[in-house]
């Protein structure tokens, strides 16, 4: 536990030293926060038609919708399509971190050094993913509760504010992206220790927003519908594969090959 | 303290199998300062890699403080400190916190403690807050001697400790070196810097790929040339002919071996004759007596002592041979 804290100091001192990530981490969040509390506000000023509602289609079977008016209805519905951003949100910044965390070190000729101490590869990674995912997880939670503050002066009604403190929301939350957050940066990682290259690692880490971009989508469309069950399920089945990740990792980290292959 | 049987290490390459190690067998003694000779991409920092449980060795065995390498690796980690090739340290991090983050990983028990004394001791302490990467490549050098040493490891692996320095500051680590001596730690020195395996070491070994010699540097210079003695001698005059000398030298029945120098240039006249003998403590008076005898006159003896450079160079030859 000891070497754990410690090499998750180093990476958070590391982290505050580099202005651009330090300010990435705390600007792009907020910037994606401006997106739905935008999105609240306008929906307030500019009441829908018949025909948006219409557009809106099978989204307002939703349970959570059910007796709202047009306007709470359009409120809710919308906002709630962004919670995806929330839950991308905590992967942006982390993703990165994570890509550059053992190429980065190799890098710099840190790595050696830091390998040649008595610290096992599952702690080094575990090391690693906590220290890219939490300030991400950390930035996320501030940026829902500012989402919250601004919902509660924004909100149509208190029935549209309920949704957003409703199980979806809050397994989406606390459950769903953190999970999915330290499954993205496991993925980071183990890119990092497999390739030589660090924008290689960026670009092949960043692959993994591609399914949430899906699923934003697929919201927006209305072709999935996000509810706590599907939250729930998701959660489950990325909770299993955080698990596989972080033994895949820790088979598929070579420090030979790290040491020798790599220039 | 340190033991090798059979020790290998091959890599691929193109297809190829490349013998990085190939059947390294050593061992360094407790309180040892070893150094490790030989050429670039003669195989040292695999070698100290694989003992330092970096790599693992695709043949053959090693024991470093009475572990065994590939099984108790993290035990083994625990007891050795390494110098890697570059300082690898956390540029953006204060010399304190690069070597804190070092003493807890190490899991040492007074972490403050440990961290002062050796800022202390390396005069860095005045610049403890200060980044790495501001510091002069001396001083990243001997921050990265201070995270080998924060453990107070037993066996302390140093590779190329002086390598890319300039000369100040090499002086400077390889005084520190110097002062390890003594401690009981074994040190093991990677270097091909001969003058200062010379000063440091207590054993060579000369290495390319496999182990071609190992011994002290004095006996090693012996096995290689022998003692020889060399002669000052004024430019003769009269009945004494050089070669008449020469030859009076060679028909000593303790001689091996004789060898005439003429002055190099016009500022020096002294003809000098080398003699390969057994024992010039015992000898040297009989050939100044003779030399004397036949009316050279003699200026000055004095024993011929091959560098280590001489010594390498030889030993490195005659393995490519």
């Amino acid at each position: 536990m000891r070497q754990f804290r410690a090499l998750v100091r180093k990476e958070w001192a590391d982290m505050l030293r580099n202005k651009l990530v330090f300010y990435v981490v705390i600007f792009v969040p907020l910037l994606m926060l401006a997106i739905p509390v935008a999105m609240l506000f306008v929906m307030r000023q500019v009441p829908p038609n018949e025909q948006d509602l219409a557009e809106l289609g099978r989204m307002l079977q939703n349970p959570i919708f059910a007796g709202m008016n047009a306007v709470e209805a359009m409120q809710a519905i919308m906002a709630s399509n962004m919670l995806v951003l929330f839950l991308m949100m905590p992967l942006m910044v982390p993703v990165t971190i994570a890509a550059y965390s053992i190429v980065g070190e190799k890098m710099t000729r840190s790595l050696e050094p830091l390998l040649a101490t008595p610290i096992t590869t599952t702690r080094l990674l575990l090391a690693k993913g906590f220290a890219a995912a939490a300030p991400g997880i950390a930035m996320t939670w501030i940026c829902y509760a500012l989402f919250l503050v601004a919902a509660r002066f924004l909100s149509a009604s208190e029935r549209v504010f309920a949704v957003f403190v409703d199980p979806m929301w809050l397994v989406a939350m606390f459950v769903l992206a953190p999970l999915t957050t330290v499954l993205a940066v496991m993925v980071g990682v183990i890119v990092s220790s497999r390739v030589n290259d660090p924008r290689a690692a960026e670009q092949l880490g960043a692959l993994v927003l591609i399914p949430l971009m899906a699923l934003f989508i697929g919201a927006m469309a209305g072709f999935i519908m996000l509810n706590s069950t599907t939250f729930w399920i998701s959660s489950g089945l990325v909770a299993v594969a955080d698990i596989g990740l972080i033994y895949l990792g820790t088979a598929l980290f070579q420090r030979e090959t790290i040491l020798t292959r790599w220039k | 303290m340190i033991r090798t049987e059979g020790l290998c290490k091959y890599f691929a390459s193109n297809g190829k199998e490349v013998r990085a190690v190939d059947g390294l067998d050593l061992e360094v003694n407790r309180g040892e300062v070893f150094g490790f000779l030989g050429p670039n991409g003669a195989g040292k920092t695999t070698t100290v890699r694989m003992l330092a449980c970096l790599i693992a060795p695709s043949a053959g065995r090693a024991w470093v403080d009475g572990l065994e390498v590939g099984q108790d690796n993290l035990a083994i980690q625990a007891r050795v400190g390494i110098l890697t090739e570059a300082p690898g340290l956390y540029e953006r991090l204060s010399a304190r916190a690069n070597l804190e983050l070092f003493a807890e990983l190490y899991n040492v028990n007074d972490v403050k403690g440990q961290v002062e004394k050796y800022l202390r001791l390396l005069d860095l302490w005045d610049r403890r807050d200060t980044d790495a990467g501001t510091f002069s490549k001396g001083m990243k050098q001997k921050l990265a001697i201070a995270r080998a040493l924060l453990h107070e490891p037993s066996v302390l692996f140093l590779d190329e400790p002086t390598a890319a320095l300039d000369p100040e500051a090499a002086k400077t680590v390889r005084d520190f070196i110097a002062t390890l001596r003594g401690q009981g730690r074994t040190i093991f020195l990677c270097t091909h810097n001969l003058d200062e395996a010379e000063r440091l070491c207590d054993r060579i070994g000369v290495f390319r790929q496999r182990l071609i010699a190992v011994d002290t540097p004095d006996a090693l210079r012996r096995q290689l040339f022998g003692r020889q003695t060399v002669v000052h001698l004024a430019p003769p005059e009269g009945t004494a002919d050089v070669e008449a000398l020469v030859a009076a030298v060679r028909n000593l029945p303790f001689v091996q071996h004789v060898t005439t120098l003429r002055p190099e240039n016009a500022a020096e006249d002294n003809y000098r004759l080398v003699i390969s003998l057994d024992d010039p403590a015992r000898r040297n008076p009989i050939i100044v007596q003779m030399l004397v005898g036949h009316g050279a006159q003699v200026r000055f003896v004095n024993e011929l002592r091959h560098s280590l450079e001489d010594v390498y160079l030889s030993l490195l030859r005659s393995n490519t041979a």
